[in-house]
């Protein structure tokens, strides 16, 4: 950021700290929360992002991380339950200028408000979308969500769920998302550069984020978020390095066939040579890797997924209106005020 | 209204082979057949042309929800009824004076509503063993004397188009689907009308298909010839042009104008607009008509679903656009909980309703006016919003400005009940240039000082400000908002004072609209109040009843939420009132409970809407 040309320079975005981006409202949120750690990273990233306060709008549904856009000293619309989505939509259409953030929970985003989660992605709009993912109802107080875990005791499910848990990497890849990343709570480092790398992307980026629900699903992520038991289940993505993992980086993943095998690279058979390389521009290997989910004892893959170019739903919105401006030239009302056909009466 | 017995000799005009013409006021026709024989567009074309010719006049398309419904089968049947007159024409008619049938179904369906001595047209070929049993008939209706209070003209319409055409070696499926214009062109005869506008109609529509233009423009002259040529009829008719005020008219259909009144108030506004639709019938012609005329600048986004349009839409207007989304019944329902935050949040949102027989799926193709207690209250909590309906076709146009203009300036969700007759019908319209229409004034806030956003104006209209306007950011939402700053809150005293500064806004507008007209005495005996599609047979019915010498008063409410000012003065003025609607009394109940003045209902639940005459059976019977 250009903090010196601020003063000379009416457009310039001012220099902004994070402070500058909290409302005046009380955050409201349970203490321990996973909520707090998501704010500040957003807060803390978005000063290095160059956008001005009054073009940022958060969005958001209904649910406990659905109070975010009253946290921002930003333009913010809490809507209703599944439909940050959809509202997104419309504000980013009216003006593509902005720059639209889209806060959404696991039973907002992906139980009622599933049907516009693909809508978005296969569209690909150019807003930021940010999945809380506690893989519990928070809000209502403890019913099991669609990441809920299968055979999981909750509120709702006292014999366990009988439903199976979506992924929602593997549908957002599904509806052919652009964009696709994962990181965590608890991991503030790394957050930050994923909310940056989510801005930086033109299209639809879709961000899952580990969050805590210390309340009704204490722990759920811990064995990826705790310092004991992390670097053995979470394997970082970086663009063109080998999946490797592990406490003393000594395992990793390996391509058999169409399967990947995870390796002991200290087995005297395995190198770091036989290792995947991440690549995230290719769809099937970000496919592969969402798959992780499902297998399991195979590390939770956490990074980039995919970052691929499409062009954008607003783009080619507008290129219609000027394509069709530039045909027809601009639209006079007296002329479908007429219509086609007239007939006069004397 | 149509009298057949009221004719004058004119004598023949030396080229039409002897064939004398009869002078008649009024006729109303019915072109009826299978869904896939092209009924719409005949009826179409004969109300362009009999609107080109200076009649006026008003239709009525009734078609079926399939689209091809099995051929033959009376529920596959589409007609379209439209009466022309050389005076003004309030309704499509009420009997018909000519009925044309092109299958048994189609006469089964429709020949209740001719009446005795009618024109009833078949297409002979049709009445074959098949198309009787598919129709239920057990003898061919054309034989067994049961048409005998009919003048039946029985025209092998399919055989004598298929005859036309042989040399131009089009398959026999191709040939066959052009039988409809010969009936047209047979019409065009018997009417004495040009069959130009229907030849430039082909030429464009089939211009990269000129074999099929060929096809169906010699089928047309063919009918045309086949009245003039054939002995079948002793005479033509003409109906002069009506005596309508001085200037350009159009043909307009009710979506038509709709759609163009939604383009004349984004110019006139100044704003985009975003028009975010599902599609559904029948209402799905906004969403054609606007997707074309992206030369405006208009925005037109099929969502994924009836809730993702109206959620788009509250975004765009949140962001400063015109937010729109158009529907029917069942798609209203879907959208209710996002009306609900277009409340709260105090956003204009434009909400399209073109009613149709409900309730769930319903009649999908069929008219009704019984979404107006759901326009009204539909919705959970306190949620007023504003409420207009057009009173005809062309009226969609002046209604939907309307709309926009109390959208934006009382930031609120207003609901245009429409409905399918209005939609599909048509009528001329004395086209308006573009300077005749106001401006809407428009203002975004962007002075920072003093801005909160619920702190209100004179109207209690909170301010529009925008994202990107630079030091306005401030959040919304479903949520209470605290009285002025519009902060998230619960305390008890400040939801009353919200629930009652938004029901004081709404009422507001009564301020803003004009009073309720009354046309007749201002007092007396008998008041007709409408709303909606029913002005028409209102009108055509009082006008009948006043030709007998007695007297009555209607008027029509074209605002429904808030009501009129002056209508509790108006409602007192009338010892009776009647309240027709094709609901089971919805204004009623809301009149009574408003004004608590015994009216008198007329409900008609049919899927389509009133003959003028059951109006005028009602008031005679209040009156004697």
């Amino acid at each position: 950021m250009e903090v010196k040309e601020v003063n000379n320079n009416i457009n310039a975005t001012p220099a902004y700290t994070a402070k500058d981006f909290a409302s005046d409202q009380d955050v409201r949120w349970c203490p321990g929360c996973g909520d707090y750690s998501i704010l500040a990273q957003v807060q803390r990233s978005l000063p290095s992002l160059g956008i001005k306060k009054e073009n940022l709008v958060f969005v958001a549904g209904i649910g406990c991380s659905s109070r975010f856009p009253y946290y921002m000293n930003t333009y913010g619309f809490h809507t209703i339950h599944g439909r940050a989505t959809s509202v997104a939509t419309g504000v980013k259409c009216a003006n593509p200028d902005l720059s639209v953030w889209i806060v959404a929970g696991d039973g907002d985003l992906l139980s009622i408000g599933g049907n516009h989660f693909i809508h978005i992605l296969r569209r690909n709009l150019d807003v930021n979308l940010l999945l809380f993912n506690n893989r519990i109802y928070g809000l209502t107080k403890g019913q099991y969500s669609p990441t809920s875990e299968l055979g999981k005791i909750t509120k709702s499910s006292p014999y366990g769920t009988i439903d199976n848990p979506l992924n929602p990497v593997s549908l957002a890849l599904g509806a052919n998302g652009t964009f696709i990343a994962r990181s965590m709570d608890r991991d503030p480092k790394h957050l930050q550069d994923m909310v940056k790398r989510v801005s930086e992307h033109k299209g639809t980026s879709f961000l899952e984020i580990f969050q805590n629900c210390n309340i009704f699903n204490d722990g759920a992520f811990f064995l990826y978020t705790e310092k004991d038991t992390r670097l053995d289940n979470v394997v970082y993505l970086e663009h063109g390095k080998p999946l490797v993992y592990g406490s003393a980086n000594n395992k990793g993943i390996k391509l058999d066939g169409f399967t990947p095998v995870i390796v002991d690279l200290n087995d005297g058979v395995h190198s770091i040579n036989d290792l995947l390389v991440h690549n995230e521009k290719s769809r099937d290997l970000a496919f592969l890797l969402s798959s992780f989910a499902d297998r399991p004892g195979y590390p939770a893959p956490v990074g980039v997924f995919l970052d691929i170019e499409r062009p954008t739903y607003e783009e080619q919105l507008y290129s219609q209106i000027e394509a069709a401006t530039a045909k027809k030239g601009k639209g006079d009302l007296d002329d479908i005020l007429k219509g086609t056909t007239t007939w006069t009466i004397a | 209204m149509s009298n057949n017995d009221d004719t004058t000799l004119v004598g023949n005009n030396g080229n039409n082979h002897n064939k004398i013409i009869k002078e008649i006021p009024s006729v109303t026709i019915r072109f009826a057949g299978d869904s896939g024989d092209g009924m719409q567009l005949t009826g179409n074309q004969f109300t362009d042309t009999a609107a080109i010719f200076g009649n006026d006049i008003g239709t009525l398309p009734d078609f079926p929800a399939e689209i091809r419904a099995p051929a033959g089968t009376t529920y596959g049947v589409s007609g379209f009824q439209l009466q022309f007159s050389s005076s003004e024409v309030y309704t499509p008619g009420d009997e018909l004076d000519v009925l044309v049938a092109m299958n048994p179904a189609a006469l089964k369906v429709n020949i209740k509503d001719l009446k005795k001595g009618g024109v009833l047209i078949v297409n002979s070929d049709s009445f074959e063993l098949k198309n009787l049993q598919l129709a239920g008939y057990t003898t061919n209706p054309l034989d067994d004397n049961s048409l005998d209070d009919y003048e039946l003209i029985e025209i092998p319409i399919t055989k004598t188009t298929l005859e036309v055409l042989k040399e131009l070696q089009l398959s026999q499926k191709a040939a066959v689907k052009c039988k409809n214009f010969f009936a047209l062109g047979l019409m065009y005869w018997l009417y004495e009308r040009s069959m130009e506008k229907t030849v430039s109609w082909i030429d464009e529509k089939f211009s990269k298909d000129p074999l099929i233009a060929e096809a169906n423009k010699r089928a047309l002259k063919a009918g045309y010839h086949f009245g003039e040529t054939s002995e079948i009829f002793s005479g033509r008719y003409n109906i002069r042009p009506a005596k309508l005020p001085s200037g350009t008219y159009r043909s307009i259909s009710g979506n038509e104008a709709l759609a163009i009144g939604l383009v004349a108030a984004s110019v006139k506004s100044g704003l985009k607009t975003f028009l975010a639709t599902y599609p559904i019938t029948p209402a799905s012609d906004i969403l054609h008509y606007l997707s074309k005329h992206k030369n405006f600048g208009i925005m037109t986004f099929q969502a994924e679903d009836e809730i993702a349009s109206v959620t788009a839409a509250i975004g765009a207007s949140f962001t400063g656009s015109l937010g729109v989304t158009s529907t029917s019944g069942p798609g209203v329902a879907l959208k209710t909980e996002a009306i609900g935050l277009a409340v709260m949040t105090e956003l204009p949102l434009i909400v399209i309703n073109v009613q149709r027989g409900g309730p769930s799926t319903g009649l999908p193709t069929k008219t009704e006016q019984a979404d107006l207690m759901q326009a009204i209250y539909g919705r959970n909590g306190e949620c007023p919003v504003a409420v207009v309906a057009p009173c005809s076709p062309s009226d969609c146009f002046n209604m939907i400005f309307e709309a926009v203009k109390i959208a934006t300036q009382f930031m609120t969700p207003v609901m245009f009940l429409s409905d399918g007759y209005l939609a599909n019908g048509s009528e001329p319209w004395k086209v308006i240039s573009s300077s005749e229409l106001p401006e809407i004034k428009i203002n975004f806030r962007t002075e920072k000082e003093g801005f909160f956003p619920y702190l209100r104006d004179e109207n209690l209209s909170r301010p529009w400000a925008v994202p990107g306007t630079p030091g306005l950011e401030h959040r919304i939402g479903g949520l209470e908002k605290q009285n002025i700053t519009g902060n998230v809150n619960y305390e008890p005293e400040n939801h009353e004072t919200m629930v009652k500064l938004r029901a004081q806004k709404i009422a507001n507008i009564a301020n803003y609209i004009p009073d309720l007209s009354v046309n007749g005495d201002e007092q007396g005996e008998l008041l007709i109040l409408g709303w909606g599609s029913t002005y028409g047979a209102i009108v055509a019915a009082s006008e009948n009843v006043r030709a007998k010498g007695k007297k009555v008063s209607y008027a029509h409410l074209r605002y429904l939420n808030p009501l009129p000012k002056n209508l509790g003065t108006v409602l007192s003025n009338f010892k009776k009132v009647l309240i027709p609607e094709m609901n089971l009394g919805q204004l009623n109940k809301i009149i009574r409970s408003e004004f608590l003045t015994d009216t008198i209902a007329l409900n008609k639940i049919q899927g389509l809407p009133f003959k003028a005459k059951e109006i005028e059976n009602k008031i005679e019977e209040i009156l004697n």
